[in-house]
C-alpha cells in the first residue's frame, strides 16, 4: 500500500520537472560533432579528393551497404570511379569512419534522410562528396605516403629520405 | 621418421627437411619470408627464428633459423619461447622502418605476406621515428608494376627470376640498407614468367599491372576453380571476378601440374574475356535477335536442312564439341583441325593409350634426370612445361650434392654452387635456338626432317633393332651417339616432342628414341597446339578437309561451326569458298572473327569464365572448370545452345552431357569423377564462390534497383554464387580462393598441402586418363632429308608465347608484347639471295601472288638451307601457312630473289 503511493507521488512530481524532450521539427537538439549521422565524403586540405578507394570502408561495413570501385587519375592518386551507399541498409555504425585511413568518409550529425521512394536513398558519389574537410581539418594521406603522385616524387613525402641512386659505388 | 619436440609436444617427421617447412607442414605458425618451398631457403629475412636445445637438460637454447636447420631425430626446438617471439618481432620491426604508409593505395594489401607475418608477430605499433629509405621505380612493361620502397630484400624475387626461371635482367643493385631489385635501366621484364613475381614477392613491389587497371580487393573477388585454355597444359587457375567483368587470374595450386607458377601468356592473357569484340547477342543475318528467336531459328535451320555437318575445335570442352556430335551425329562430326595437325594429333593420342611409355605430368618431369628435346621450342608452344624442364636440369647436381656432399636440396645456395659442376645431361634438337639452350649440354639445329632423321639414329643406337636412320654427318653421328650414350645411363629419362614443327616423323622418332631407352621409368611428353587438343583428338571425327569435300560436292548444306575460326585453320581461299557454298552457316564462338563474320546465325557463347566443361590436356589429364560468374542474358554457354535445339532429348544438364560423354568414349570414361557433379553438397550446401568478406553486396545493384536481387542459381555445377556455405570442409582441390584464417595471402596454400609444396590433400584436381598400358611397333618412316630449290622457301609457322595464341592475342597488355614482325632466315640462304638482315622482302605464292611483305632477320642458330620461319597464328602473318612453298622478292625492286 504504502509502496504504492510512494510511486503515485514520484510520478505525480515529475509534472513539474522541465521536460527533457523538445518540440521537433520546431526545436532541435544541437548535435555534436562526433555525432553518428549521414555519411560524406571529404576533401584534403589542398580541395582533393581524399578517399583513395581502398576499400576498407565497404569490407567493414556490417551490413555490406557500400560499394566502390577504384580509379587512379593522371596525376597517379587512386581515387573511387563511383562511390555508392545503400543508406536505406546503412544502421550509422560508424565503423567506415573508423577504417578510413585517409579520415576521406565522415559521419555527420544529420539524421533527417526520410524518403517516400527506398531508391532515393542510394547515395552516388556526386550526392556524398563535400568541398571541405570534414571534421580532421590537417591531413593529407599523400603526404604521408610513400606512392609518388604528380608535384610529390619519391622523398618527398613527410619523413623521407632522398631516393637511393643504386649506381654509386659509395657506400 | 624423425621424432622431434616442439615446445613440449612430440611429432614424428620425415628426416632431412627444414624445421620451418616441418613445422609449416604440421600446420604450425611460424613467420617466414625468404623460404618458398619451390626455391628452398635462402637465410636472409632472419624472420624464422627459433630456440634449438641441445637436449633435453638444456633450458637456455640457442636462437637459430628454423629454414637453415635440418631435421634430427630426438631435436628439441621452441617456437614460443619469449627470446624467439621477441627476436622476431625485433626483425620484423626492423623491416618494416623503411616501409611506405602505402597499403591502402597498394595492390598487395589484403591479400600481403608482410602485412599476415606483421601480425602474426605482434608488432602493431610504429616506433621508428626516423626517415625512410626511398627508392626510385622502373618501368618494367606492360605486366608488372614496380614500387621498390615497399621492398624488405628477401630476394625470393631475384632467386625466382634468375635462378628458377633463368633470366638475368632483373637482378640486385646497391649494398646494405640500399639494395634495389630491378632491371639496369627501364623495359620490359624479359622473362615469359615474369608474372609470377606478383605472387612470389612478400609484398608490393612486383603487382600485376593489368589487375591494378581494373583493381579489386581479393575478398571481393568472385571465384571458381579454373583451367587455363591458352595452351595444352591445363595450368590450374583461379580467375576472379567483380561487378560482372573477369578483374585477374592467379595460380590455383595443383601439385601434379602447374606447382606455384603459371606462365605470363596464362597470367595476363585473360583480358580477351572483357574484349570489345565479344559477341553480346546472338545475330540472325548480322541483325541482334533474342536469345529464344536465335533458338527457334537454329531449330528451323536445322529442321530443313539436307544434311548438316559440325565442325568441332580443339579450344572447346570435351561437353561442347559431344554435344556438337550428338547433334548432327558421328558421320557429320569434323574435328575442324587442318589435315596435318589432325594426323599428328592422331598419332600422339595413338603413343600415349598404347604406346606403353609414361607420359608424365609436370611434377614428374621436374625429377628426369636427362633430357632430350626434339624439335619444340618449349617456352613458347608449352610455356610453363619449359619451367619444370629447367628444374630438371639441375637433378644430377641435387644429387650429388645429396649423395656426396650430404647438403639436402633445399640449402639452395650450396646446391647452386655445385651446379657448376655436375651438368644434368639436357639436349635440345630444334629448328633454331630456343629460350632452353643456356640449360642445354648441347643442341643440333635442322629443318624437321632432319630433326627426325637425327631423332630415328639416336633410337638406333639406343636399341639396334629400331630401324636405321639416313647416314649423318660426324659431327652430327658423334652427338647423337652422345646423346643416346647419355640417356641409356639416366634413371628417368625424359623425352619432349610436339606438334610445333607440324612433321609427323619428329613424333615417331620421338616415340623410337622413348622405346629403345632401357630404364623402366623412362618418359615422354608432347606439347600440343590448344588446351583440348588431344581431348578432340580422342573423339576422333574426321579432318577438316573432309568437310570441306562434303560442302563442295553438295552432300550437305548446312555448317555448325563450334568456336572455331577456320581462317587460322586453313588457307583463305579454301575457306572463303567453303563457308560461301554453304546455304545456312551457323557459328557459334565468344570472340569476332574472320568466321564470325560470314555466319547467317551466330550465336555468342560463354567464355571459360562463365561456361563448365572438361579439357584434356596434353599429358592425358581431365580436368573441369567451372564458371566464375554467370554470362550475360543474352549469352549462352556452347553446350547450351546446341543442347536446346536437340529435340527430345534425355540431356538437361551439364552433367548429363559429361556421362553420355564417357559412356560414348571408352578412353573418356573416367571424366565423370574428375570434379562432383551439381548435387554435391558441403555439409547440405553449395561450395561458396564468394569470400566470408565479400563486401558491398547491398549497394552492388543498388544504383539499378535498392531491392537487391535474388542470387543467380547455378544448376550445373556444385558451387553457389554467394558466400554462404562451410569452407572449412571443402576438399582442397574445389577451393576457389586460398585462405586461412591468420593467412591473407597465396602463402595460406601451406594449410592445404600434405606438406608444403606437396599434394593437396585429398588430392590434386584431375583424373588422368591413361596409365601405361601396350606397346606399339618402331615406326620406320624415316623422311629424306628436305632438299631446297634455289628460289624456294618453305614456311615453318614457330610458335611465340605472345602472338601465336587466338585467345590471348585480344589481351591488351599480350598484344603490347607480340612478337616482333618479321621473317627468320639462316644467313646462309640470305646472302645467296642478297638479302640484308632488315630487308624488307614481298613474299609471293609459287603462282606469283604476292601474299604479304614482311621484315627479314638473319637468325645464325637457323641451319637448314630453305626455312622460312615465322611466328604461327600471328595476325600479320594469317596468310602464309605451315609448309607452303614460296618465292621472295626484295621491296622496291623487281628482281625475284635468288634466281
Amino acid at each position: 500500500m504504502l509502496s504504492q503511493i510512494r510511486s503515485l507521488w514520484e510520478v505525480l512530481k515529475h509534472t513539474f520537472v522541465k521536460a527533457d524532450t523538445v518540440e521537433y521539427p520546431e526545436q532541435r537538439r544541437e548535435l555534436y560533432p562526433r555525432y553518428r549521422g549521414r555519411i560524406i565524403l571529404t576533401r584534403d586540405p589542398d580541395g582533393e579528393e581524399r578517399c583513395v578507394a581502398c576499400n576498407l570502408c565497404a569490407v567493414v561495413c556490417p551490413p555490406d551497404c557500400i560499394a566502390l570501385q577504384k580509379a587512379e587519375d593522371e596525376d597517379g592518386r587512386w581515387y573511387p570511379e563511383f562511390f555508392r551507399i545503400n543508406f536505406s541498409r546503412c544502421i550509422m555504425c560508424g565503423f567506415c569512419e573508423e577504417a578510413c585511413p585517409t579520415h576521406a568518409i565522415q559521419l555527420t550529425p544529420d539524421f533527417e534522410m526520410g524518403e517516400y521512394d527506398r531508391q532515393n536513398m542510394v547515395y552516388e558519389k556526386q550526392n556524398l562528396l563535400i568541398d571541405g574537410t570534414g571534421k580532421y581539418h590537417d591531413y593529407n594521406f599523400y603526404r604521408v605516403a610513400g606512392m609518388t603522385i604528380n608535384g610529390k616524387n619519391k622523398g618527398q613525402a613527410e619523413n623521407e629520405k632522398p631516393p637511393v641512386d643504386v649506381k654509386t659505388l659509395l657506400p | 621418421m624423425a621424432r622431434i619436440q616442439i615446445d613440449g609436444q612430440f611429432y614424428s617427421v620425415p628426416e632431412g627437411n627444414n624445421v620451418l617447412s616441418t613445422c609449416l607442414s604440421l600446420g604450425l605458425d611460424l613467420p617466414y619470408f625468404c623460404w618458398h618451398p619451390a626455391m628452398g631457403s635462402a637465410g636472409a629475412c632472419r624472420q624464422c627464428a627459433i630456440i634449438q636445445y641441445k637436449d633435453e637438460e638444456d633450458t637456455r637454447g640457442r636462437l637459430v633459423m628454423a629454414c637453415m636447420t635440418p631435421v634430427t631425430d630426438n631435436l628439441r626446438i621452441s617456437l614460443n619461447a619469449e627470446q624467439a617471439r621477441q627476436f622476431r618481432r625485433d626483425n620484423i620491426e626492423l623491416l618494416m622502418t623503411n616501409h611506405p604508409h602505402d597499403c591502402p593505395v597498394c595492390e598487395e594489401g589484403g591479400e600481403c605476406h608482410l602485412q599476415d607475418m606483421t601480425h602474426m608477430t605482434g608488432h602493431n605499433l610504429r616506433r621508428y621515428r626516423g626517415r625512410k629509405r626511398t627508392h626510385n621505380n622502373q618501368n618494367l612493361g606492360p605486366f608488372i608494376n614496380h614500387e621498390m620502397n615497399r621492398c624488405i630484400a628477401c630476394y625470393r624475387c631475384t632467386r625466382f627470376y634468375n635462378e628458377y626461371a633463368g633470366c638475368d635482367d632483373l637482378q640486385v643493385f646497391g649494398i646494405h640498407n640500399n639494395v634495389y631489385f630491378g632491371r639496369f635501366e627501364d623495359g620490359a621484364l624479359e622473362s615469359e614468367f615474369s608474372g609470377n613475381l606478383v605472387e612470389v614477392c612478400p609484398t608490393g613491389v612486383f603487382t600485376d599491372k593489368t589487375f591494378s587497371a581494373h583493381f579489386t580487393r581479393k575478398w571481393d573477388l568472385q571465384t571458381a576453380p579454373s583451367i587455363c585454355v591458352h595452351c595444352s597444359l591445363g595450368c590450374n587457375i583461379s580467375p576472379g571476378e567483380r561487378y560482372g567483368e573477369l578483374r585477374r587470374i592467379v595460380n590455383r595450386y595443383n601439385g601434379d601440374v602447374n606447382g606455384y607458377f603459371l606462365c605470363d601468356r596464362g597470367r595476363f592473357g585473360y583480358d580477351f574475356v572483357n574484349s570489345s569484340k565479344r559477341i553480346q547477342h546472338p545475330r540472325i543475318k548480322q541483325r541482334n535477335a533474342c536469345i529464344q528467336t536465335a533458338k527457334e531459328h537454329f531449330h528451323q535451320l536445322l529442321t530443313r536442312a539436307k544434311r548438316t555437318i559440325g565442325i568441332g575445335s580443339p579450344r572447346a570442352t570435351l561437353e561442347a564439341n559431344f554435344a556438337l556430335r550428338s547433334l548432327v551425329g558421328e558421320t557429320n562430326f569434323f574435328s575442324g583441325i587442318e589435315d596435318t595437325e589432325y594426323q599428328l594429333l592422331q598419332t600422339v593420342s595413338q603413343i600415349i593409350r598404347d604406346g606403353g611409355i609414361h607420359s608424365p605430368s609436370m611434377r614428374e618431369v621436374e625429377q628426369a634426370d636427362a633430357l632430350l628435346i626434339l624439335g619444340e621450342d618449349v617456352t613458347h608452344s608449352a610455356p610453363r612445361l619449359a619451367l619444370s624442364l629447367r628444374q630438371a636440369a639441375r637433378n644430377v647436381s641435387i644429387e650429388l650434392a645429396a649423395s656426396a656432399l650430404h647438403v639436402p636440396s633445399w640449402q639452395n645456395a650450396a646446391v647452386r654452387e655445385i651446379e657448376k659442376q655436375a651438368l644434368t645431361p639436357v639436349f635440345i634438337a630444334s629448328i633454331g635456338r630456343t629460350r632452353l639452350d643456356d640449360i642445354a649440354l648441347d643442341t643440333y639445329h635442322g629443318s624437321p626432317d632432319y630433326l627426325a632423321n637425327f631423332g630415328f639414329a639416336i633410337a638406333h643406337y639406343l636399341d639396334s633393332s629400331a630401324p636405321e636412320a639416313n647416314a649423318l654427318d660426324a659431327d652430327e653421328n658423334k652427338l647423337a651417339h652422345t646423346i643416346a650414350a647419355a640417356l641409356k645411363q639416366a634413371k628417368r629419362p625424359l623425352i619432349v616432342s610436339g606438334t610445333s614443327c607440324s612433321s609427323l616423323a619428329v613424333i615417331q622418332a620421338a616415340y623410337n628414341i622413348a622405346k629403345a631407352l632401357p630404364s623402366p621409368n623412362r618418359q615422354l611428353t608432347f606439347s600440343l597446339p590448344e588446351c583440348n587438343s588431344l581431348g578432340l583428338a580422342l573423339m576422333a571425327g574426321n579432318d577438316l578437309q573432309q568437310a570441306f569435300t562434303a560442302i563442295e560436292q553438295g552432300q550437305a548444306d548446312t555448317v555448325v561451326i563450334l568456336e572455331n575460326d577456320l581462317y587460322r585453320r586453313a588457307e583463305k581461299q579454301k575457306v572463303d569458298a567453303f563457308l560461301e557454298t554453304a546455304e545456312q552457316l551457323v557459328v557459334i564462338d565468344s570472340l569476332k572473327n574472320p568466321t564470325t563474320e560470314k555466319a547467317d546465325l551466330l550465336l555468342p557463347a560463354a567464355s571459360f569464365a562463365e561456361s563448365e566443361g572438361t579439357l584434356v590436356n596434353n599429358e592425358g589429364r581431365a580436368q573441369r572448370y567451372f564458371p566464375v560468374y554467370p554470362a550475360p542474358d543474352s549469352i549462352c554457354a556452347s553446350w547450351q545452345w546446341l543442347l536446346g535445339t536437340m529435340e527430345n532429348s534425355s540431356w538437361q544438364h551439364h552433367d548429363d552431357l559429361t556421362t553420355a560423354c564417357a559412356q560414348a568414349f571408352p578412353d573418356l570414361t573416367a571424366i565423370t569423377q574428375v570434379a562432383p557433379g551439381a548435387d554435391y553438397r558441403v555439409k547440405g550446401s553449395k561450395i561458396p564462390r564468394q569470400p566470408h568478406r565479400y563486401s558491398g553486396r547491398t549497394a552492388l545493384h543498388a544504383n539499378i534497383d535498392v531491392s537487391e536481387p535474388g542470387q543467380p542459381t547455378d544448376s550445373e555445377t556444385p558451387f553457389a554464387y554467394s558466400m554462404e556455405g562451410n569452407m572449412a570442409q571443402v576438399p582442397p582441390a574445389l577451393l576457389p580462393v586460398v585462405w586461412s584464417p591468420g593467412w591473407d595471402s597465396n602463402q595460406a596454400i601451406n594449410k592445404f598441402q600434405e606438406e608444403t609444396g606437396g599434394h593437396l590433400r585429398e588430392g590434386d584436381a584431375g583424373i588422368r586418363l591413361f596409365e601405361v598400358s601396350g606397346t606399339l611397333a618402331w615406326f620406320n618412316g624415316i623422311p629424306k632429308p628436305y632438299i631446297s630449290e634455289p628460289g624456294v622457301w618453305e614456311v615453318m609457322a614457330l610458335p611465340h608465347i605472345f602472338g601465336s595464341e587466338e585467345l590471348s592475342l585480344q589481351s591488351p597488355a599480350i598484344a603490347q608484347r607480340l612478337a616482333t614482325v618479321c621473317a627468320l632466315m639462316n644467313p646462309l640462304d640470305a646472302e645467296q639471295a642478297g638479302i640484308d638482315n632488315g630487308d624488307c622482302v614481298i613474299i609471293s605464292d609459287l603462282s606469283g601472288a604476292s601474299l604479304l611483305t614482311t621484315v627479314i632477320q638473319i637468325d645464325t642458330n637457323l641451319s637448314s638451307a630453305g626455312l622460312l620461319c615465322i611466328t604461327a597464328g600471328h595476325p600479320k602473318f594469317q596468310a602464309l601457312k605451315m609448309g607452303m612453298q614460296v618465292t621472295l622478292r626484295k621491296f622496291n625492286s623487281d628482281s625475284e630473289v635468288g634466281s
